[in-house]
Formats: C-alpha cells, structure tokens, sequence
C-alpha cells in the first residue's frame, strides 16, 4: 500500500508538470523553448535510434569506469585512512587540500597531459567522485561502535576476515550514501568532460546542437539526461534496499522501542 | 563439578592508572591479586566505579595493565588470548547487526579455522543450551532483550572457552528473565567444565551463582574480600534463595559491600581476619 502511494506520488507530479507545460506552450512560445509533443518525437528521432550506440553507450562507459575505479580506490584508501591512525594524521590536510579543487578545472591541466581521451574524460570522473566516497568510507570505519570492536578483538579477528565480516559491513551505510552521491556528481561531470573535448557522447552532442542552433535537439538531450538521472539513482536505491536490510531494520527496531 | 588446585588464571600485583602522565591522572585499581582455579565460578562484587570494568578489560587483553601481569593457563596475558571468551554489559550492542543469529554465533568459530561440520555442531549445541535454535535464522534487532543477551552467551559459549568473563550481564533485564539466565549460566558452566569470573552489583545474585564471591573496594582498588559460597551445587531459584545459609552469606557479602563504598583500598574492615570463615 505504501509503495503504491510513494509510486503514485513519483508519478503524479511530473505528469502535473507536463500538462502544465503543454498548456502554457500550446498557442505556440518562443523558438527556444520546446513543446511536449514535439520534443518527444524528438528524443526519439535523436536518441533512440543509431546514437544510442555510438553515443549513449559510450558516455555511460565512461561514467562506469569511472565510478568503478572511484569506488575501489574510496574503499580501499578509505579503510586505510579510517583504520590505521598515523596515516590519517599524515594524510588529513593533503586531503582537505585536494577536496577543495573542483574536478572540473583540472580539465584542461588534464588535456595537457593526457590528451583529448577517454581516459581524460574517466580521470574527471574519478576526481570528483573519488571524495564522497573515500570521506565516508573513512568515517564510517572511524565511527564503528565501540563495543562491536571490541567484541572483533575479543574473539582475535584481524586482517582479512575481519575486514569482511566487520569493517566493510559496519561501514557500508555510509560508503553506500557516499557512492549514491558519486552517481550523481559522476553524471555531471561526463557531460562536463564532454563538452570541453570530445568527438562523441551525450554532452559532445548537446553542445554540437547548441552551436548548430538545433534548439529541439538540444532540449532532448537534457531530457536524456534527466531520464539517465533518475534510473540511476533508482537503480542504485533498489541496490542499496538489498544490501542494506539489517540497517533498515535495525533503525525500524529503534525507533519502535 | 568441582574446582581443582589446577590455576588458570592468575593475576598478580595489576595496577591501572588512567591519563598516566598528565593532569587527570587516576588510579582506578591500586593492587589486585587473585587466582581463579580450573573450574571455579566467581562472582566479583564491589561498588559502582570501583574499577569492574577496568579489571576485566586488562585480564581480556583490551587494556595493557600499568603494572602487574594477568596469566591465563600459564601464559601471560598481553592480548585477548585464545580460550577466553567475554560477555559484554552492553550485549545489544556487541551482536553484529548485519549477521542473523546463528552466523553471529558462527563467526568466532569460522575464523578460528574450525570445519564446517563441527561449527554446525557448536552452533546447534550453544544455541541448544539456551533455548534459541528457532530464532536462527533472525537478526538480532527482531529480538528482546533477553533473547539477545542469550545470543551473546551463546556466541561465547559456543567456542568452548576455558576462561569465561561477564560484565554484569543481567543488569538490563527483567527479573524473570534474569531468573532464567542465572540457571542458564550455571547449567552451561557445569557442562562445559568452564572457569568464569562474573561482574555483578547483585549481591542476591553473586551468592545465588558462585562458589566464590570476590569483594572489591572503592578505586583505589584492592580486593575487599574472599568469601567462599558453600551452598550446594545443585542451585535453583527458590529453594536456594530459600536456604538459611543463603541469607547468610548474604548478609555477610552486604556489609563487605556496603564497607567498600565508603573505603578505598589500602583500609581493612574489621571481619577482614575472617575471610572465608564467615
Ligand atoms: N577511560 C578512562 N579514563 C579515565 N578514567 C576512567 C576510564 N574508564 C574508567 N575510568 C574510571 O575508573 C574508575 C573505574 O571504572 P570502571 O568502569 O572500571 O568501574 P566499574 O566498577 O565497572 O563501575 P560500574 O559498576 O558502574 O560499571 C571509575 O572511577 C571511572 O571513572
Ligand atoms: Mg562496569
């Protein structure tokens, strides 16, 4: 019944908002601002046919790799840090240094060194999604209960196992929100990436139309975009549910009592 | 089951200083010295802040001693060691949330190293002995209080522990329940052949459980007092409450207690000279 009303809710507003748009575009508005009929035979013609391959897929390649390779080195540096007390004292400053840059002007440093790429284009990513994830990854290992530590301790857990069955799952809700922040800041900046040197992808796309004044196309491009937004991030929520059960429960469990 | 002249654990001149060093320096436990011997259930009593905790968590191997040594089967203690298991007071808190029952019970033995078949025995057997074996397969918030506490001494007992602490275990439970676990405990440590050292503040309940009740003093800490439980083996709620010799002995734990409160260490009462002859 719950779900029902949350999907009814999820709905119900952006099918308000289209009316709302296609009523107030109806009678015809400026060139620059799109229709619903017509922008939707757009997204159609533009991104549901031989693009889809050759620049919708690539993007969202790109964006994998990138939030792959954030999520391992998060986690991996982030246990690191979180556990072992002198290299967070040693690394502390250098990372709220590094966290204040913004991914985004190290594109064109970037350019220089690695060249108008792929591999450009996943190190963007991978600057800016690396940080929610590795912050939170170090406190949530910093933050692990006190007495779960020392029951692992009493019963002589160390290194791998303990990592498995203590470390990473106690940590896990808040690596979990880290990445879901990760997807988003990801999305960002492949369109970023792509709209300074590319010769494919979604942002390469919406530029190019931009600059051919192809106005529809453009706007069905930022659509994608949101559409993208959206099954991501709903995507990963259904992950996160199945991983994080016991946590759910667990607060449920509190809260009631 | 009876207590042997065998000593398992031994502990000698231990010494805690908090803050050593700096300006809030506090001597928690001035001097402790005790043996448990191989199959012995003691209470240890004394009255809040008088160093409880801190004793335990040194003979645990979670908190290096200031001075003086624990020795467990004739190794010195300098990390938890093996065949030891500690029940925790905060017993909710130390069941791993994500795991359900029976993998939280698991887990000790799996990294031990030890075979499928002989965990699953350990498993059935441990959560037997406290009457868990249909909650399994639940976690450990879907549980009381009480049932999670069961959990918490099953996990223990389920590594066949030579050495078991506990740290006032039953203080958060209602007395039914508390009823229960005292039998349950007494029932797994005669099976077991174990040796446990038990925290309480529950005068009713160190006499009820040990066949030794050791009496702390205010921090600074030294041993109060000795006092040996010659009640039968056979215990149950209420006829043993019922014994005259259970009040008794009560009665003389009471007075050690409620001298402690008002003295710390170093100060001897005056029923000092007849420890164990009450
Ligand atoms: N980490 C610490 N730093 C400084 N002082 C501490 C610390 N832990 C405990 N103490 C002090 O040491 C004394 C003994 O504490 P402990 O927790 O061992 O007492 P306890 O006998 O277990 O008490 P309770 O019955 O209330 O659990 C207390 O006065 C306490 O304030
Ligand atoms: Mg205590």
């Amino acid at each position: 019944m719950r779900t029902l009303r949350q999907i009814a809710i999820w709905v119900a507003l952006p099918i308000i908002l289209i009316i709302l748009w296609w009523a107030l575009t109806a009678r015809g508005a400026s060139f620059f601002v799109p229709q619903p009929a017509g922008l939707f035979s757009k997204f159609i013609d533009v991104w549901m046919g031989e693009r889809l391959l050759t620049d919708v897929l690539p993007s969202l390649g790109r964006l994998a790799v990138g939030l792959v390779i954030s999520t391992i080195v998060g986690i991996g540096l982030g246990v690191l840090i979180g556990s072992v007390r002198w290299v967070r004292w040693l690394l502390e400053p250098l990372l709220e240094f590094l966290r204040a840059i913004p991914s985004t002007i190290m594109i064109p440093v970037l350019l220089l060194l690695i060249g108008i790429n792929d591999t450009m284009k996943v190190v963007v990513i991978v600057l800016g999604c690396l940080w929610p994830i590795l912050l939170n990854t170090i406190e949530g290992v910093r933050s692990l209960d006190e007495v779960l530590k020392n029951t692992a301790d009493i019963y002589r857990f160390k290194g791998w196992p303990r990592l498995v069955f203590v470390t990473l799952p106690g940590a896990s809700p808040l690596i979990l929100a880290g990445i879901r922040q990760s997807i988003a800041v990801g999305l960002i900046l492949l369109v970023v990436s792509e709209m300074f040197a590319a010769t494919d992808g979604i942002g390469y796309l919406i530029m190019n139309f931009q600059n051919r004044v192809a106005i529809p196309e453009m706007w069905s491009g930022i659509v994608l975009l949101g559409i993208l937004g959206v099954m991501l991030s709903a995507g990963f929520q259904l992950i996160e549910k199945r991983i994080l059960r016991w946590y759910y429960g667990l607060k449920e469990a509190a809260n009631d009592s | 089951m009876t207590a042997s002249e065998e000593v398992r654990l031994h502990i000698s001149g231990l010494r805690k200083i908090y803050g050593l060093g700096t300006s809030s320096e506090f001597e928690a436990v001035k001097r402790l010295d005790f043996d448990l011997h191989a199959g012995e259930f003691a209470c240890l009593v004394g009255p809040s802040g008088s160093g409880k905790t801190t004793l335990l968590k040194m003979i645990a191997g979670l908190m290096d001693p200031t001075e003086g040594e624990v020795v467990l089967n004739g190794k010195r203690v300098d990390g938890p060691p093996e065949g030891m298991a500690v029940v925790l007071q905060e017993y909710a808190r130390s069941l791993f949330p994500w795991m359900t029952v029976e993998k939280n019970v698991e887990l000790p033995l799996r990294v031990a190293g030890l075979d499928k078949a002989t965990r699953e025995e350990r498993i059935a057997e441990a959560l037997g002995a406290v009457g868990l074996e249909a909650a399994r397969k639940k976690f450990p918030w879907q549980l009381s209080g009480g049932m999670q506490q069961r959990v918490a001494i099953a996990r223990a007992v389920a590594t066949h522990p030579s050495v078991m602490l506990m740290d006032e275990p039953f203080a958060a439970v209602d007395a039914q329940t508390r009823g229960e676990l005292e039998d349950l405990v007494r029932r797994v440590w005669r099976q077991l052949d174990m040796t446990i050292l038990f925290v309480t503040h529950d005068i009713d309940e160190s006499v009820f459980l040990g066949d030794r009740v050791v009496v702390l003093s205010m921090a600074p800490t030294v041993v109060q007092d000795d006092i040996k439980i010659d009640l039968p083996l056979e215990r149950e709620q209420l006829g043993t409450h019922a014994l005259p010799r259970f009040a008794e002995l009560r009665k003389h734990v009471y007075e050690q207690v409620q001298f402690a409160k008002t003295n710390p260490g170093g100060i001897h009462s005056s029923t000092d000279e007849r420890r164990r002859t009450v």
